[in-house]
């Protein structure tokens, strides 16, 4: 049996999706842009596809939702427009952001420390989210943007958007919030928050991948990283992906509607859950962060003395995909900062294993996954120099 | 970057078939108690290496016969990933009827080369191979336990890079013996820093004493130091050439010739000059000057003048220099 339960990596395209999408390859191929019929033919499903996106936010008519490349394109100009906007043409010099952003975030807010800028980057606390009050404490006469995920994409933590946008909105400081991890597992309604900006990514919802989009509030400026054309009412430049925009349409329409009819009973949250309490009935296992707040599909567990990576191997070898934020494999062995929040255990930091399911997992899935980890744990902690496997020679965990 | 770093490879399809089966069944994990040791007639040695807060440890059993060295059986567990786990155990089976002595001479390179399915190809990705280091460093921590030394007295050399195993000499000789000027040279002569990259400048995998950098930087910095006290050591006893000379010392020692054998002339004639610049732009030395006084504005000083300053400095210096009035 094969299952996939690395969904906050990225998703299955939903086969209505993909229906959706055929016909702008080989029929309706036209440039929205060109004054003929094969253009125009392009036209209306472009039309359905964003109103798709705005219901799907509940954006207004006045405000913008432009077709991007994917999240990170959209993260990028968010950051590197206001840096322009407000700070290389202004008085500001400060952003303020979370260790725990997505590199996307990260990466450009420390391009732009190196071009002289100020960065403040807020911990996360010990539930792994962010205090709305530290964000109202770091902000200063100069700051220019705050930028803070809506939902990790590690714990599936929800961030307090609505507060912090409550915060800038009094301190008069644009907001971006990163939503790539929200969007269909939660209500992402734009009116219920004060935000300026909003990034998002069809992958993560069975969509596509490579299109995404960022949503900017009414009458909010913002320079465009992409010159060129006028594309997406001079926005951004680029001839559109017609068929990625007509997924990412329909896609955004199934994902809310499957997550809007009360997200805390939906399918796939019965089916994490009935994952993660099956793998916290071993012993010395525990969800990182904590179950409260957080999105339905994601799970981050600590298994004491079995290592990420390895857990991985053993899940690979039997069809199963999930994540950990530790791979030794990667460039960097600094445990991901979400990781590290949980500072005082730092054993803990390599022991993360994150299931992460979508509306298309079963519950036969899940039955198999529980009994090939249940076997896993045992096998690991078995070889693991570091648990405590026969109680007869180790009273102590070692 | 070329167009083999654009796309990620899939590390699974790298790993060697020994690396999964060992992965996957062990052949050497677990414990040795002192009761079978004790059954065995022998010393049973426990040695811990790394941290779980690392992300890898490793501790190894063996059983050794005090009266031969012998390590008679030989056991290990792991927290680790995958490849860990498999070079861990790979690694205990090579010390098997091993003397203690022997077994200190198995490298990381000895455990990743056992886990080969043929020769040529390596058994694990460039990224994974550091991780058969521990398993390596655990066999010191063991034999220096048995011997009752410290596990540096079996560090003869100073190991940079890991994975492949570089000193800090052979980096050091490569760099001067080549005139190495990059990290990346480094890499292409001696494989240092081609696999998990740590060793080349700190924030890498894992945090080192000593980085490539930091070695390139030094080791120039000695040879620029050693160059330029060669050159004052010649200077001293006067054999030096002017294309062994500093900046300083061509300008000083131009001005020598001026002063001895072109100013005077200059001065006769109520002129005089001064040197702008001197650029070396091979195979030619441009010495830039300026004329004073009456010498500026003369004519000769582009024709006559100009080709007799310029002889003599090439008679006397160099036959490679130019003088451009400016």
């Amino acid at each position: 049996m094969e299952v996939y339960l690395d969904n906050n990596a990225t998703t299955m395209v939903d086969p209505d999706v993909y229906k959706a999408m055929e016909p702008f390859f080989c029929e309706k191929y036209g440039n929205p842009n060109s004054l003929h019929r094969f253009g125009a033919g392009t036209h209306p499903k472009m039309v359905e596809a964003l109103n798709h996106l705005y219901d799907g936010i509940n954006a207004a008519d006045e405000d913008d939702i432009v077709i991007t490349a994917n999240a990170t394109e959209s993260n990028n100009w968010v950051i590197k427009g206001v840096w322009t906007d407000k700070i290389l043409n202004g008085d500001k010099n400060h952003i303020i952001t979370s260790e725990v952003e997505h590199p996307s975030i990260t990466a450009v807010c420390k391009f732009l420390e190196d071009q002289g800028v100020s960065v403040t980057y807020l911990p996360v606390n010990d539930e792994g989210t962010i205090d709305a009050k530290s964000v109202e404490d770091a902000i200063r006469e100069d700051t220019a943007l705050v930028s803070i995920m809506w939902a990790n994409n590690e714990t599936g933590k929800l961030f307090p958007i609505a507060e912090i946008g409550r915060i800038c909105k009094a301190h008069d400081v644009l907001f971006h919030s990163d939503a790539t991890q929200a969007i269909g597992k939660v209500i992402v309604d734009v009116q219920e928050v004060f935000l300026d900006f909003m990034s998002f990514s069809a992958h993560k919802f069975h969509g596509p991948k490579g299109v995404g989009g960022l949503f900017i509030k009414a009458d909010v400026e913002l320079t465009p990283l992409l010159h060129g054309g006028e594309q997406m009412g001079g926005r951004r430049a680029g001839t559109v992906d017609v068929a990625s925009m007509v997924g990412m349409g329909l896609a955004m329409q199934h994902a809310t509607n499957h997550m809007a009819i009360a997200y805390e009973n939906t399918h796939v949250r019965k089916l994490r859950d009935k994952l993660e309490n099956a793998i916290l009935e071993l012993p010395d296992t525990i969800v990182i962060g904590g179950k409260e707040n957080r999105t339905p599909n994601t799970t981050l567990i600590s298994i004491r003395g079995v290592e990420g990576e390895s857990m991985l191997w053993d899940l690979n070898q039997k069809g199963i995909g999930a994540s950990t934020g530790s791979a030794c494999a990667s460039e960097d062995l600094e445990a991901n900062p979400v990781m590290s929040a949980f500072g005082s255990d730092s054993e803990l930091a390599h022991t993360g294993v994150r299931f992460s399911l979508s509306r298309f997992n079963t519950k036969e899935q899940i039955d198999y996954s529980i009994e090939v980890i249940v076997n896993a744990v045992k096998r690991l902690r078995a070889i693991s120099s570091s648990y405590a496997y026969t109680p007869k020679d180790h009273d102590s965990q070692l | 970057m070329a167009k083999g770093d654009l796309i990620s490879g899939s590390i699974w399809d790298e790993y060697s078939e020994q690396v999964i089966r060992r992965m996957d069944a062990p052949t050497h994990q677990g414990e040795i108690t002192e009761e079978e040791a004790a059954t065995l007639g022998a010393k049973l040695i426990v040695a811990d290496f790394g941290a779980e807060s690392c992300g890898d440890a490793v501790r190894l059993y063996w059983a050794v016969n005090e009266e031969t060295n012998e390590i008679i059986s030989s056991k290990f567990k792991s927290f680790g990933c995958g490849t860990a786990i498999a070079s861990s155990d790979v690694m205990a089976e090579l010390c098997v009827g091993k003397k203690v002595e022997e077994a200190v001479k198995i490298t990381n390179i000895d455990v990743e080369f056992a886990l080969r399915d043929n020769p040529d190809t390596p058994a694990v990705p460039p990224q994974k191979m550091h991780c058969s280091v521990m398993a390596y460093d655990v066999i010191k921590k063991a034999a220096a336990t048995y011997m009752n030394v410290d596990m540096e007295s079996f560090e003869t050399e100073v190991i940079v890079c890991e994975c492949a195993r570089v000193t800090l000499q052979t980096i050091q000789d490569v760099i001067r013996i080549n005139d190495l000027k990059t990290v990346e040279q480094i890499t292409d002569y001696t494989k240092a820093g081609a696999f998990c990259k740590s060793c080349i400048r700190p924030g890498g995998h894992e945090e080192k004493d000593i980085y490539l950098v930091d070695i390139l930087a030094d080791t120039r910095a000695e040879m620029e130091e050693e160059r330029m006290k060669n050159a004052a050591d010649a200077e001293e006893n006067d054999t030096l050439t002017f294309d062994k000379m500093t900046i300083i010392q061509r300008l000083k020692h131009v001005e020598a010739v001026l002063d001895a054998d072109v100013r005077p002339m200059l001065i006769m004639d109520g002129g005089n000059m001064e040197i702008i610049d001197i650029k070396e732009n091979i195979p030619h030395y441009d010495i830039y000057i300026r004329y004073l006084g009456a010498c500026s504005g003369c004519a000769s000083g582009s024709t006559g003048t100009l080709y007799g300053i310029e002889s003599i400095l090439q008679q006397k210096i160099d036959e490679n220099i130019r003088v451009l009035p400016i």
